[in-house]
């Protein structure tokens, strides 16, 4: 399509009935849901990531550094719900999701707008209720992000509060879950037939139905932790007959599953971004599709991998190692699939490739450290210890984080009509990539010498590794800086951008620059598949 | 939109039917759980519960009349919901 | 597809997943439920004992022929009738009130008895019955704010069927409201066998 002069300022920016703040907070479009998702989700990220630069200035030599050990537990409290409650989860499919998800399909907006928009009220709801928790009540939750009992029944800090407010995100999650399932079923354009869908949307059709499932799990369980606080039920208490352990596996019944729900979306990303920039097909569509099916249904088998010195029976211990064991599988064949995609292609070095590539060594470093958590007699060496911490970094922060940044190069020049600069994008990558290795990788070695997590102070032969780590941190947030500010200054002050310079095939390339607000100025008919460069006329 | 049905109306006399044998199937369960069957009642009452529950969704929520998709994505979610208590079992039984 | 008219295929397909995670909130007290059974069958026994029958068999009825009401509004709305419908749906919302009256005479009951949770008298028995009374004040408490909900949901559908924006034309949002008293009504099969006829 030709309209190449539509400018930032043109396309949904302008077109809405209302004007000022309550244009954007009482909007159903999904493109302007799915900014205020991003702006906010992108909030908590720095927020989260300040106080992980606290957290690691603490640990930067033994003893007390810059804060009392009561503040030290509240940080990484903080520093995990405001990370994962606010910022990963949500992260890719309420922001990129809602933004990209109805123009791939070829629709001009979400299956349910309204109950979309309610969905990032609730959101917002949720975000403040937590945000309340920390500076009122008893103080901050000190409990770590599991809430696990006994110690959340008893602290006397703020955990109803933040529990609640988590409550209520997780119905956000669930209606933009039920949304998206909604969405792809039926608002697909004409000839847009299952195996034409983009990865991505594939991606969040798997993450849409982990959404549904699993998160009234963690509803009915963190009420029960309020419940246990105010009214005194009981049910986790041994002194009346309860079992603790049952919390720990109802937390994780959600909880797990919703490590995929963080994975997932930003999985397909990359599976969206590599042919592009390999200026070929995808390889192996069918199997990238069908494992992020697969990873939901064996990933909503395995949380008992978390409880292996809980004191659960052995046989249950065997069964959830086995299990994890198969998880491996799809997440491995996805891998294979993004390597043989670029084999002879004609590869470009742009920002979002760069993030791409970066995933797919992390997330596998990530990956593979995983295994050695979910052997039962390996993870009884290295449980809550910082190889636990280094790991589960490498997948949400190497895997998610970094698809995170990889689609916001990607996708947003298309919404707003400008780009960002490319070589601060490559410097602040560079650093990204060098401070998180270091960072992360030496959270490994340290777990593996035995350094405990969650711990404000430690041995004096840990202190060594934990400067590095630290200085590791420093390089991490530089990189996060430039990046966000590039993106941030280029997307709102940079040269304009138009048309399909990088030559994605996807339907949200077709569209004007930016999108108009119901996306299509005709209901499109779609004739070839999602990576058919040659369908699609691009040379 | 080829899996769009013809909407189907239930009749006053189906949905009543239905009502009485929901009916009937509470008495069974209230009587077959006065008979001493050990462990076996607690199955027996899931068993009738899961009847019922069987009789409530297919005509009272129209689910014999929807399309396909709606009853294999209600497989999907009951068998998700059996696999979360089955897993917690391996622990819970064998500890 | 992305068309702008309503699309009743897919916001029943929305309805039914809210409803899935509904049986999901519900089934993770059940987890709970069948693991405490399996560790306390007795103390379990003895406190269905202690529920009383005759409130959970009319709670039961009660319950029962409010679902067919609310189907048979369905039927109603779809043959045009709709004084009918309003009626029927009348019928379902008085039937949550008998249903809830009911719930507050029988805990009523069991509070004057000291029986509520973390009361002294369950403190001081054994484990098992604590847990069981917990469970059974978290369901029937959980369940009881589904009805509240469902019948707040029934009389804003009967506003609008008495304004026609509910009509034999276009009439899913009864279709969906039903749906949710009918999962109301499922919950309640499980919860009254498990509880009240534990023995």
């Amino acid at each position: 399509m030709s309209h190449e002069t539509a400018m930032a300022e043109g396309g949904f920016w302008r077109d809405s009935g209302r004007t000022g703040i309550g244009a954007w907070i009482f909007s159903t479009d999904h493109k302007r849901i799915g900014l205020m998702y991003l702006y906010c989700v992108l909030g908590f990220f720095l927020v989260g990531a300040f106080l992980g630069l606290l957290i690691r200035l603490e640990l930067m030599a033994p003893g007390p550094t810059i804060m009392t050990a009561q503040t030290y537990n509240a940080m990484f409290t903080v520093h995990g719900v405001v990370m994962i409650f606010l910022f990963i989860i949500p992260g890719i499919p309420a922001s990129f999701g809602n933004l990209v998800l109805p123009i791939q399909l070829g629709a001009r907006d979400v299956a349910f707008p309204r109950v979309n928009l309610f969905s990032w009220w609730l959101y917002a709801i949720g975000a403040v209720i937590v945000l309340t928790s920390l500076f009122t009540g008893g103080g901050a939750p000190d409990t770590g992000w599991t809430f696990y009992v006994p110690f959340s029944a008893r602290t006397t800090t703020n955990v109803s509060l933040a529990v609640f407010g988590v409550f209520v995100l997780g119905f956000s999650s669930i209606l933009t879950g039920i949304n998206f399932i909604t969405t792809i079923h039926r608002m697909r354009a004409p000839g847009m037939t299952w195996t034409r869908i983009p990865l991505f949307a594939w991606s969040l059709y798997a993450t849409a139905w982990v959404q549904v499932l699993a998160t009234p799990i963690i509803a009915i369980t963190l009420l029960l932790v309020v419940t246990e606080r105010i009214l005194g039920l009981g049910l986790f208490d041994p002194t009346r007959g309860g079992d603790p352990v049952m919390y720990q596996h109802m937390f994780w019944i959600y909880s797990h599953p919703a490590v995929y729900i963080m994975i997932l979306p930003g999985m397909g990303v990359i599976s969206d971004i590599i042919p592009v920039f390999s200026r070929k097909p995808i390889f192996g569509y069918k199997m990238i599709a069908f494992s992020s099916l697969a990873i939901a249904a064996a990933g909503s088998a395995v949380w008992g991998h978390h409880m292996y010195t809980s004191g659960m029976s052995d046989l249950g211990v065997l069964v959830f190692s086995f299990l994890t064991f198969i998880v491996a599988i799809p997440s491995a064949i996805k891998v294979f699939n993004w390597v043989s995609t670029m084999y002879k292609g004609s590869i470009s070095l742009e920002a979002p490739m760069l993030f791409a590539l970066s995933f797919i060594l992390l997330f596998s470093i990530g990956g593979l450290s995983g295994l050695i958590l979910g052997a039962a007699a390996t993870d009884i060496h290295v449980h809550d210890t910082h190889f636990v911490v280094g790991h589960f970094h490498y997948v949400m922060f190497g895997g998610t984080g970094f698809a995170f940044f990889a689609a916001a190069h990607y996708w947003l020049p298309k919404y707003f009509g400008r780009r960002y600069k490319e070589k601060p994008a490559i410097v602040g990558w560079v650093l990204m990539f060098i401070g998180f290795n270091i960072l992360y990788f030496t959270m490994q070695v340290l777990g593996m010498e035995g350094m405990p997590r969650r711990y404000y102070d430690y041995l004096p032969e840990f202190a060594r590794l934990n400067f590095v780590a630290t200085v590791g941190s420093w390089i991490l947030l530089t990189g996060v800086a430039i990046v966000v500010w590039n993106l941030w200054h280029g997307l709102f002050k940079g040269e304009a951008f138009t048309g399909n310079p990088w030559g994605g095939a996807t339907l949200e390339w077709s569209v004007p620059t930016p999108p108009p607000t119901e996306n299509f100025e005709q209901d499109p008919v779609v004739t070839h598949g999602p990576y058919d460069f040659k369908g699609a006329g691009i040379p | 939109m080829t899996e769009e049905h013809a909407e189907h109306i239930l009749s006053y006399g189906k949905l009543t039917t239905v009502w009485v044998a929901l009916l009937v199937l509470t008495a069974a369960t209230i009587m077959v759980t006065r008979v001493e069957l050990g462990v076996w009642k607690v199955w027996a009452a899931l068993a009738i519960a899961s009847v019922k529950s069987g009789l409530v969704i297919a005509f009272f929520m129209h689910m014999k009349y929807e399309p396909r998709l709606f009853r294999i994505i209600l497989f999907v979610a009951l068998f998700t919901l059996a696999g979360f208590i089955g897993g917690t079992f391996f622990d819970v039984l064998y500890r | 597809m992305s068309h702008l008219e309503k699309d009743s295929f897919g916001a029943k397909l929305g309805m039914w997943l809210f409803l899935f995670t509904e049986m999901l909130l519900f089934g993770g007290v059940f987890i709970l439920y069948s693991v405490y059974l399996t560790r306390y069958p007795k103390e379990f026994g003895l406190g269905g004992h202690q529920l009383d029958l005759v409130y959970g068999a009319t709670n039961t009825v009660v319950l029962l022929t409010s679902s067919l009401l609310a189907a048979m509004s369905v039927t109603a709305i779809k043959t045009g009738a709709k004084k009918l419908t309003l009626g029927l749906l009348s019928g379902t919302v008085g039937c949550a009130f008998i249903f809830l009256g009911i719930k507050y005479l029988e805990w009523s009951a069991k509070f004057h008895h000291g029986i509520y949770p973390n009361s002294p008298k369950l403190i001081a028995g054994p484990p098992g019955e604590s847990i069981f009374f917990s469970l059974y004040y978290l369901t029937t408490g959980l369940h009881g704010i589904h009805v509240i909900v469902g019948a707040v949901l029934m009389s804003w559908t009967a506003v609008m069927v008495q304004k026609e924006r509910i009509n034999a034309g276009d009439n899913v949002t009864l279709e969906n409201v039903t749906l949710y008293w009918h999962l109301v009504d499922l919950v309640w099969i499980f919860i009254f066998p498990l509880y009240y006829l534990i023995l």
